[in-house]
């Protein structure tokens, strides 16, 4: 194999991986958006799509497409409960309780995922069969195509929902100024719990296109979940189409360095790349420039 | 003496009364090693409380300054024949260094950019300590690494071991008190209750919440490197980023920005996983629904609901 395409090979599995990275930074985005939290949930909802679709799957037998949108829809139920039941009621509004609010949320869950689904690796099957496809001297797997076209389907579909949908534009509204949006008679607590919710849904949707590739267990979403947190900064925290290019740009740092530097420090790339980020462009490549000074 | 300075030393004799007693109760060294593990919980603590409660900065990364003290100190005296307490010092010294470089950058921004390069700091210093085996030992630890010692004999029992601690504690406890009530203190005070007004009247914000930053992580790293001599032992798990995150939570169960806030919520909270042990299959799930009641329902921690303090509602984030 030569040089040509060994690059062909890391640029694809990069480009997988950073669109999972993409699907969670997006759900990190739009809590941020909402409510100012960084929610440590995150990958916890990929776990968990992965796990529900192994249930609904292996468990009760359901046909693959029904079993993988129905975990999507149980996670974005769980997501939403999150919020009505933790965030919501929380009595003070400080971010900082918030977040730690997610936190042991995120802590609680793993919990129970370990006490329902066990300890031990399970194994999700791909959409496809594996028959491996060959393009430009790069060989991957039908699946690599469905986490790329399914993603690119799910950034069509959200934006066609924040822009052309009353719920979408009043989620918007909710962001920019929530109490301005509750003037107009937005109910903004239900906007937020929106949020959680699509956010959840997002998350299992990388769960169940990221599990077959890697394995599946309790807390396969945990390292996932902070490395799509350093994807949302690369882009710019909070901007939408920052958390689309951080996911695939990170993907595909992380895959180059690990495939022709080494891949020992495979998984401290993405935080190193986090720091600089911060250190040298607080903003993110897409986020606004020169962030407010104390 | 002002009140506020009697009723803090006021309570400090009280703590150093009990903790002259309690070995006399407390003689199985089961018990001794938790309240050793506690001291050294309540020390870091201590450190990451001046910089929530003074600076409002979160840092998800005090489990790597405490690895890094440990680390340090145990390889220069394990490996390099180093003098413990030396070595002890010179952990401190670079971890100074270390924080003042991340914190140099992320305190000049407003928002919460320290919790996020501390995060990723605390997980890459977590891959060096499992991936530079020849120097670190690997992910199975480094072993090896000789006790303290104190005008020649050597600190290696667990009750001599409490006796340092927890004077350990207790300077640390003054050292954080005299902080608030500094320049820097009050400085970051105003800053606090009013930013604009602050750097309006001319508070150095940017220096302060650095300095404040870089002190709390030597503290960790005192922490850890005694933990280091106390166990001969440490292991990278130790010093992961869910360590990180229970010391925080340890600030916000105690009460967040309050000096006597970390003794209460790292006494509680070390020896939760013990005392959850009964529940083994369960434990994650009972600490996590804990922590997420008292999260809701008490936001101001254990001493600012005993104080009788309300929640604020709203409040500057970060």
């Amino acid at each position: 194999m030569g040089f040509g395409d060994q690059l062909a090979q890391y640029v694809v599995s990069g480009l997988t991986t950073g669109a999972v990275y993409a699907l969670v930074a997006l759900g990190f985005c739009l809590i941020y958006n909402a409510t100012r939290v960084v929610n440590f949930a995150q990958g916890d909802f990929l776990s968990l799509g992965g796990l529900m679709a192994y249930s609904f799957l292996i468990g009760a037998g359901l046909p693959m497409a029904l079993a993988f949108p129905l975990a999507i829809v149980a996670v974005a139920l769980v997501g939403a409960l999150l919020e009505r039941l933790a965030i919501r009621p929380a009595r003070s509004r400080q971010v900082m309780v918030l977040i730690f609010i997610t936190i042991a949320a995120s802590i609680l869950m793993r919990g129970i995922f370990k006490h329902l689904w066990g300890k031990q690796a399970l194994a999700l099957p791909p959409l496809s069969p594996e028959t491996p496809l060959h393009l430009l001297g790069a060989t991957f797997t039908p699946q690599n195509l469905w986490v790329l076209a399914i993603t690119l389907v799910a950034i069509v579909a959200l934006i066609w929902f924040f822009n052309r949908t009353l719920t979408g534009k009043a989620m918007r509204a909710t962001a920019i100024n929530s109490s301005a949006a509750a003037l107009m008679g937005i109910d903004a607590h239900r906007m937020t719990m929106y949020s959680f919710a699509l956010a959840g849904a997002l998350g299992a949707l990388a769960g169940v296109l990221i599990t077959p590739i890697t394995s599946l267990s309790y807390n396969v979403g945990v390292i996932i979940g902070l490395k799509g947190f350093a994807a949302a900064v690369l882009g710019g925290y909070g901007s939408f189409p920052g958390a689309v290019v951080g996911g695939l740009v990170l993907g595909l740092i992380e895959s180059l360095t690990a495939g022709l530097i080494s891949s020992v420090y495979k998984d401290a790339v993405a935080f190193v790349v986090l720091l600089l980020v911060l250190f040298l462009r607080p903003g993110g490549l897409l986020g606004v420039k020169g962030r407010d000074r104390v | 003496m002002s009140a506020q300075g009697k009723k803090f030393f006021g309570y400090l004799a009280a703590l150093a009364a009990v903790l002259a007693l309690l070995p006399l109760v407390v003689t199985n060294p089961y018990y001794l090693n938790v309240l050793n593990v506690v001291a050294l919980n309540v020390l870091v603590v201590t450190g990451l409380n001046l910089l929530i409660g003074y600076a409002g900065q979160i840092s998800l990364g005090h489990a790597a300054f405490f690895g890094l003290g440990a680390y340090i100190s145990g390889i220069l005296s394990g490996s390099y024949g180093w003098e413990p307490w030396t070595a002890l010092l010179a952990a401190a010294v670079v971890v100074a260094v270390v924080a003042l470089v991340i914190g140099l950058p992320t305190l000049r921004l407003e928002g919460n950019y320290l919790v996020m390069a501390t995060l990723g700091f605390n997980l890459i210093v977590s891959v060096l300590m499992v991936q530079l085996d020849d120097i670190t030992g690997g992910p199975s630890g480094y072993t090896g690494i000789p006790s303290l010692s104190f005008f020649g004999a050597p600190i290696a029992t667990d009750l001599s071991f409490y006796w340092l601690a927890w004077g350990a504690v207790l300077v640390g406890l003054i050292l954080a008190r005299n902080l608030v009530h500094s320049r820097v203190g009050r400085g970051l005070k105003a800053l606090h209750e009013a930013p604009l007004a602050a750097a309006a009247s001319g508070v150095p914000i940017e220096a302060y919440k650095v300095k404040v930053f870089v002190v709390s992580a030597v503290y960790a790293s005192v922490a850890g490197s005694l933990y280091a001599h106390y166990y001969g032992i440490i292991t990278p798990a130790t010093f992961d980023i869910f360590k990180s995150v229970e010391l925080v939570t340890m600030c916000i169960v105690g009460g967040m920005g309050s000096l006597w806030g970390g003794l209460f919520g790292a006494a509680l909270l070390t020896p939760m996983p013990q005392l959850l042990a009964v529940v083994e299959e369960y434990k994650d799930i009972f600490f996590g629904g804990i922590l997420l009641v008292l999260l809701i329902f008490l936001p101001q921690g254990l001493v600012g609901w005993l104080e009788g303090k309300r929640v604020r509602p709203g409040g500057r984030a970060f």
